[in-house]
């Protein structure tokens, strides 16, 4: 049985500005970077013996939010640098979210910030965001809805 | 403030390292039009020419050889510079690690005997199916020229009918043509 899956080029292509921002989003500019880098490397790693390859961006999301949480864990438990609006913004066209509502985003606890970044940021569906935080649909909406109820306080 | 594309090229980078880089490949301009050049750690495994679609001839790769297919032009960099030298009629001869794996049985045979043509000669495609072990069999000698995964560099541009017509080519005739005429095999004849 030979492989049907695409060439893991094709997935950096479509993928890799996502995989990026949700980064950012979580774990700022800094660690995203090297988030990345892991998140991928993993990836190619396990990529042959992939078997199911109908969710290829939610799959590469999950991997890149369990690598948020081994850099957050690596860091302790320290502030989580500020994401980077600006390039979170603009590939989908939305108004430019000012500083502190990132630094807000930032500060969330990482399921929240990660929905928030995965909705906002990324644009993903509550199915899919579940499949990146490996969590039930209802469980990633309620992430999202704390967050987003912290972050309204948080700024209000 | 490092950008995507570099934070991409880093990562082919490691890739590469850390043994992961099953396939990399790139695209190089030739007088043609852009070649698509496919190698992994045992060599150049494809070159797509220019009337081939790129993205076709990858996802066969990833099927094929490994989908840890990879854009990493670094890798190619000897290729590509014996392509140039080639087209610019400064290589007869390339001096590059092949990888078989895409063709097999008589057609391996009858492309292995093939990229023993000298430069600048030509040989019928009964003389290849000899070759190869099997006279008779022009017609499947024919058919591996024209499944050649590694054109160019296994010249089945060399392979003519027997007397001499051109036969096929899976670059399109033109480029058959423009290649012996390269090669000074055929008299440069705007007219044909």
């Amino acid at each position: 049985m030979t492989s049907t899956l695409p060439p893991f080029q094709a997935l950096i292509d479509k993928y890799a500005s996502d995989v990026i921002a949700v980064l950012r989003g979580a774990v700022g500019r800094e660690g995203a970077e090297d988030c990345f880098q892991e998140t991928f490397l993993a990836a190619l790693r396990a990529y042959p013996k992939l078997e199911d390859d109908r969710n290829l961006r939610g799959w590469l999301l999950t991997i890149a939010h369990r690598k948020a949480i081994d850099h957050h864990r690596a860091n302790g438990r320290k502030p989580v640098p500020v994401a980077e609006p600006a390039e979170l913004a603009a590939p989908n066209g939305m108004p430019e979210p000012d500083d502190g509502l990132w630094a807000a985003v930032g500060a969330l606890p990482p399921k929240q910030r990660a929905a928030v970044a995965l909705r906002y940021g990324s644009d993903l569906p509550h199915n899919e965001i579940a499949a990146a935080l490996g969590c039930s649909p209802e469980a990633a909406r309620r992430s999202l809805h704390e967050g987003l109820k912290r972050l309204r306080k948080e700024l209000a | 403030m490092k950008t995507l594309e570099t934070t991409i090229d880093e990562f082919t980078a490691r890739a590469a390292e850390e043994g992961l880089l099953d396939v990399a490949y790139t695209t190089a301009d030739s007088p043609f039009g852009p070649l698509l050049l496919a190698q992994t750690r045992r060599g150049l495994v494809r070159v797509g020419l220019p009337n081939q679609d790129a993205d076709e001839l990858l996802v066969d790769i990833s099927e094929r050889v490994s989908p840890r297919v990879l854009e990493a032009p670094a890798q190619l960099d000897e290729a590509r510079r014996e392509l140039d030298l080639y087209f610019e009629g400064k290589l007869d001869r390339f001096d590059l690690p092949l990888d078989w794996r895409l063709s097999g049985g008589f057609r391996q045979r009858v492309l292995r005997a093939i990229s023993r043509i000298p430069y600048g000669q030509t040989r019928s495609y009964t003389e290849m199916a000899r070759k190869a072990g099997n006279e008779r069999a022009v017609r499947a000698a024919g058919t591996a020229c024209g499944s050649n995964p590694i054109p160019l560099v296994v010249p089945c541009h060399r392979v003519l009918r027997t007397g001499g017509a051109l036969g096929g080519y899976g670059g399109g005739l033109p480029m058959k043509r423009a290649l012996l005429e390269l090669e000074g095999v055929l008299d440069e004849s705007p007219g044909s």
